[in-house]
């Protein structure tokens, strides 16, 4: 065997040999480095005669091509296998929980919710919202609405005062309809308002709570009447409940500030503890409403034989039991975060006329 | 209101069905709330007769009964009662049956010895009587084998009306069958009343004694004398009546003027003649007088009330109870009948300040029918000269019955206008004529409309609209859509009301949880919070903890924070926006968004880290989200250290555009404030008031101010300053910043360290300065420049040194 052969022989040998980057480096600094031995075979072509360095120089450079080749594959060969291993080390159990995000966490109360709801069908149908304080005076919350002094009507509201203090007769507003005596006094028609907000009334059960919320409705111009109070309805509480119709009963009640009054009953189906709306042959008395009473539009500064219009009133928390099923109402109130989770929403749960008003 | 079908039809002659009936109420506006059908119960109760009744062998006490119950074999009956015996027709019922009296259901039994298979029942154990001493005893002719309920006349459906207040008229029996008549579900049966003759003068005398201008209280008086009754109990059909409404009968006497009351509408007071000192006087009580009325209390009257007295003093509260002293019993002979009109609102004060509810308060205060005060009194003497023999005396009679009547100028659009639905005249006045208002016509298109007398409630077109709307029936008015806005709807909700809904959602993302807490909390909660003055104190609160209204949303969070770590929930994440309430008027209410965190700063514990607990940090981090989301400038906004007195004195700040313009705070929640809640802390809080944060700008369009971007890289720059541990990084920032305002464009504090290599007492403080060239690439000398300007800036106005 020449030493070429054997050089190339014991060259591949440590090049398939080395272990790592480093084997293999000091691999190449052997054959191929300055002082290497393949360095060295070709340094001895300059003392050679031309046709001896002829097939000598051929040979050398074969071999110097091979062993470089073979260390670059080598090289690739080993960088592969110290990224498996690598990798290997690096595994991760991926099974543990991450963190939590906010937006997972974060919810919107159901009354927040329904509020925006709302807000989203009434705002359609051409209506602002207005909002008044909750501290009010008698005279807003009761006799401009058409309850005399001491009749029995007011005792149908159990009314919150505020110690005399607080200056003459303040109370708690007892509805939202002292947000229409504002809207009314403040503005000229046409009106198109909802009012929605936190009302109080004393009275404590699974389905009374000393506060509460209600949103009334107020349209008043020249020409509208009950037709159209019967219609806004349907479409309101068929665009609430998002079924494709709703059945509504009206029957004639009472109330100081509207007149003719009543009180609507929306058909529904009950089975099990779920109530269906738009089907079954049950009523569920829902709203009650009716065409603003002349009183109320003369003490607001109206002309009753020139305006005239309508007003509704319906309990927010209990269109959200309604909707979404809660059964007691003091749950709302007492902030327990079971609950909250439960029945809360998401933070991007936006109502939209174009995306539904729940996902 | 409640009625039976029975008791309706005296006054209807129909032949609808019940269920018709319960639905046309509800239609035309009396709304049934209730169909009770005692018999329902009873079905199952026979008459039977015992054929014979032995002695028990075992039993002293006990008889064993062979009854017929109607089937062909008789049935053996083990009965206890002491007048189980040969002959007695009483009422059976054979196992199976459900005992409403007892709450069971009746098994097959064997009683010492001997087998028993039904029971002979008593009143009690049919729930017809509240105890009873053995079993019902039934006349020889009852029918063996009928149906208990049905034979006694208990299956009469009571019907139970929720009236509304301004229908004093459906009161009575009388009145529910005329608006039923009108509806067109039969016809009123008008049965006249005839006055009866006096016999003799009445001996007593009436005075309404009031003020000019005060006669109001008390404008007719009618009185009248029955001498030589015999009282005692009423007729069974009349007991029967007032049974299944619900009252109790009494005596004869008595039972006539409950009766009246509700077949009427007309309350009516009787007075034993001979109990009576003295003429009557009406008048105002006197402080200091009391009476013992008929319910058995004494109630002390002032001069507000309008009694009935005589010369012993008050006998009777007018329109609300009569007295103890003058009332009828068994003894009386002679009685006063007497019918009056009272004051509505002084008797609904009067019932409201004593607490007296009754029949006669609930029709008075809504309105009687002025123009039935003497037919009532007539019909009165009639059924006591029926029930009671006696001969009556002639009236007397003080004050007289008003004679106004609310009469309506209509135009016959009028129910188009407001109703939106075409009725014709003919259609209407038919209407109207029914229910009993005269209708004049004035012209082709108007009448003048006369309400009846019992309808107090009718004052104007709106009322004749309704009335006409309501028996025709609501449901007869066509849906209409109401005109909407052409195009794209507008947008409709405020600045502030974008702003409360924008924070709900920014802090929701923030993964806090919204509450929605009570308004009013307690006192001491209120005082810890910044509250509790007289001014928003409640006058009747509902209950102690819920007294004041709240001055800030959170002690109601740190409540529902304690009431849930109480649960075993103790990591807490809650929200709340809200209004508040600084004082009574319109100004004092804000609107203000708050947040709490407790413990694990709500992520919970975590295998990546050491969980922290929440700080103030925290805290800061939700309002700066917060203001960021809401789109508030915070160029402007200072944090100062210190927070009001519910938040920790060291770890706390207050927000603000300027000393005058605090918008909120942040911090750690004092121990004290804690303590005073009985929550276990650390809280971190915050709290905005949403109407304190400046508006935005309005401005003509929705462009954008225009994006300058420069085509040079900014370069960044550390700097380590030793300042005194007391100072505040946010001084130092702003002196860093402000040092080349044109240069300088980002300073943030990236470290902060103590320790070892930091003098005692000082802290270094790691600040990254971001400077952006605005036309040419800086040299390394211009940068040293500003480095210096910094490092001099820092130290004349924080005295800070660098590291």
């Amino acid at each position: 065997m020449t030493d070429i052969a054997k050089l190339e022989e014991d060259t591949l040998r440590q090049i398939a040999e080395a272990a790592d980057e480093a084997g293999i480096e000091a691999v190449r600094l052997a054959a191929l480095g300055k002082k290497g031995a393949i360095s060295a075979l070709l340094s001895t072509l300059g003392k050679m005669s031309p046709e001896e360095r002829k097939t000598e120089g051929a040979r050398i450079n074969a071999l110097k091509d091979k062993a470089t080749e073979a260390l670059a594959a080598r090289r690739a060969e080993l960088a592969e296998a110290s990224l498996e291993a690598r990798l290997k080390a690096e595994t991760l159990d991926v099974t543990l929980p991450a963190a939590t995000s906010a937006l997972e966490r974060g919810r919107i109360h159901p009354i927040s919710q329904v509020m925006d709801e709302l807000s989203v069908i009434f705002a359609d149908m051409g209506f602002a919202v207005a909002e008044g304080p909750d501290i009010e005076s008698d005279d807003y919350n009761f006799t401009r609405l058409n309850f005399p002094e001491g009749h029995p009507a007011r005792e149908m509201q159990d009314t919150f005062f505020l110690s005399p203090e607080a200056g003459e007769s303040r109370l708690l507003r007892t509805h939202t309809s002292p947000v229409q005596v504002r809207t009314m006094l403040t503005q000229k028609p046409p009106i198109r308002v909802i009012c929605p907000g936190r009302v109080y009334r004393c009275d404590f059960d699974q389905t009374h709570t000393p506060m509460f919320h209600q949103v009334e409705g107020l349209v008043i111009d020249q020409s509208t009447h009950m037709g159209h109070l019967k219609w806004v309805l349907e479409e309101f509480l068929k665009s609430f409940f998002e079924v494709k119709g709703v059945k509504l009963r009206m029957r004639p009640s009472f109330f100081p500030f509207t007149e003719p009054s009543m009180e609507v009953d929306v058909q529904c189906r009950r089975q099990g503890g779920e109530i269906r709306f738009g089907e079954g042959d049950d009523w569920m008395e829902i709203l009650g409403c009716g065409m603003v009473h002349p009183n109320v539009l003369r003490n607001c500064g109206h002309d009753p034989d020139v305006y005239q219009g309508f007003a509704f009133g319906v309990g927010i928390d209990r269109l959200a039991m309604l909707k979404y099923g809660m059964s007691d109402l003091r749950a709302f109130f007492d902030a327990d975060t079971r609950w909250l989770e439960h029945y809360g929403f998401r933070p991007l749960d936006f109502p939209t006329l174009a995306g539904g008003l729940s996902s | 209101m409640k009625l039976t079908l029975s008791w309706l039809k005296e006054h209807l002659d129909t032949s609808a069905a019940l269920a018709e009936i319960v639905e046309t109420l509800t239609r035309i506006g009396l709304e049934v709330e209730h169909v009770h059908d005692p018999a329902a119960q009873l079905k199952d109760f026979k008459i039977a007769e015992i054929v014979e009744a032995t002695q028990h062998p075992n039993a002293d006490r006990l008889r064993v009964c062979k009854v017929n119950t109607g089937a062909p074999e008789l049935v053996q009956v083990v009965c206890g009662a002491p007048n189980a015996r040969s002959g007695l027709k009483s009422v059976f019922s054979a196992p199976g049956t459900y005992i409403p009296g007892k709450k069971i259901t009746l098994g097959k039994g064997n009683i010492r010895g001997v087998d028993s298979l039904g029971m002979m029942c008593s009143f009690e154990e049919l729930e017809l009587a509240n105890e009873s001493d053995g079993i019902i005893e039934l006349p020889d002719d009852a029918p063996v084998g009928e149906t208990y309920a049905q034979w006694a006349g208990l299956d009469d459906p009571v019907i139970e009306i929720n009236l509304t207040p301004n229908r004093p008229d459906a009161a009575g029996v009388y009145g529910v069958a005329r608006d039923l008549a009108a509806a067109g579900l039969g016809v009123l049966k008008n049965k006249d009343i005839l006055p009866v003759e006096g016999e003799f003068p009445c001996p007593f005398r009436v005075t309404l004694d009031f003020a000019e201008g005060e006669k109001h209280l008390a404008p007719f008086f009618g009185l009248r004398l029955v001498r030589g009754v015999k009282n005692g109990p009423s007729p069974s059909w009349l007991q029967r009546r007032l049974r299944e409404i619900g009252l109790r009968p009494i005596n004869a006497l008595v039972d006539i003027t409950n009766y009246l009351t509700f077949d009427r509408a007309r309350p009516l007071h009787v007075f034993d003649a001979e109990k009576v000192k003295g003429d009557l006087v009406v008048r105002r009580a006197r402080a200091g007088e009391t009476l013992l009325a008929l319910d058995g209390k004494t109630y002390e009257l002032d001069e507000s009330m309008v009694v009935i007295a005589d010369d012993n003093g008050p006998e009777s509260l007018a329109g609300v109870m009569g007295g103890e002293a003058s009332g009828c019993d068994d003894g009386t002979t002679d009685v006063l009948i007497e019918t009056a009109l009272w004051d509505p609102q002084n008797i609904a004060h009067t019932g409201r300040k004593l607490g007296i509810v009754t029949d006669a308060r609930y029709r008075f205060e809504r309105g009687v029918d002025p123009a039935f005060a003497l037919p009532g009194i007539e019909l009165a003497t009639q059924l006591v000269r029926d029930m009671c023999g006696g001969e009556a005396s002639e009236l007397v009679i003080a004050g007289a019955v008003p004679r106004e009547t609310c009469a309506v100028d209509f135009p016959w659009t009028e129910t188009a206008r407001l109703a939106g639905v075409d009725v014709s005249k003919a259609e209407a006045t038919a209407i109207l004529e029914r229910l009993g208002f005269t209708v004049e016509k004035t012209s082709e298109d108007r009448a003048k409309i006369a309400a009846p007398t019992w309808r107090p409630d009718i004052e104007g077109k709106a009322d004749i609209v309704e009335e006409i709307v309501r028996i025709l029936g609501v449901d007869n008015v066509p849906s209409t859509p109401l005109p909407r806005a052409q195009g794209v709807a507008p947008a409709v909700l405020t600045q502030m009301q974008k702003r409360a809904r924008n924070a709900r959602r920014a802090l929701a993302a923030q993964g806090l949880v919204e509450a929605v807490t009570w308004s009013f909390i307690s006192k001491g909660e209120a005082e810890a919070f910044g509250g509790g003055s007289a001014s928003l104190a409640l006058a009747n609160p509902i209950a102690a903890e819920l007294s004041d209204m709240r001055p800030s949303l959170l002690p109601g969070l740190v409540a529902a924070a304690g009431r849930n770590a109480a649960r075993g929930l103790g990591d807490q994440v809650l929200f709340e926006v809200g209004q508040i309430f600084l004082d009574p008027t319109e100004k004092g209410q804000r609107l203000a968004a708050a947040g709490i965190r407790r413990g694990l700063a709500g992520a919970g514990r975590h295998w990546s880290g050491a969980a922290q607990r929440a700080g103030a940090f925290d805290a800061k981090a939700d309002v700066m989200a917060l203001l960021g989301a809401l789109g508030v400038a915070t160029g402007g906004l200072q944090v100062v250290p210190g927070g009001p007195a519910w938040f920790h004195p060291g770890r706390s700040a207050t927000l603000q555009f300027g000393p005058k313009a605090i918008v909120g705070h942040f911090g750690e929640l004092h121990p004290r404030a804690l303590k005073a809640l009985d929550v276990e802390g650390p809280i971190a809080a915050f709290e905005i008031i949403l109407d304190n944060l400046p508006a935005p700008k309005a401005k003509p369009t929705k462009i954008k101010p225009k994006l300058e971007l420069s085509d040079l890289q900014p370069l960044s720059r550390d700097f380590a300053f030793i300042v005194d541990r007391a100072a505040n990084a946010g001084d130092l920032v702003k002196a860093v910043g402000a040092a080349d305002k044109a240069l300088i464009v980002d300073v943030s504090v990236f470290d902060v360290y103590e320790g070892v290599g930091v003098p005692e007492g000082k802290k270094s403080v790691g600040v990254a300065v971001t400077l952006q060239p605005r036309e040419k690439t800086l040299t390394d000398a211009e940068i040293e420049a500003v480095a210096q300007k910094i490092v001099a800036e820092a130290e004349r106005k924080c005295g800070a040194a660098l590291r």
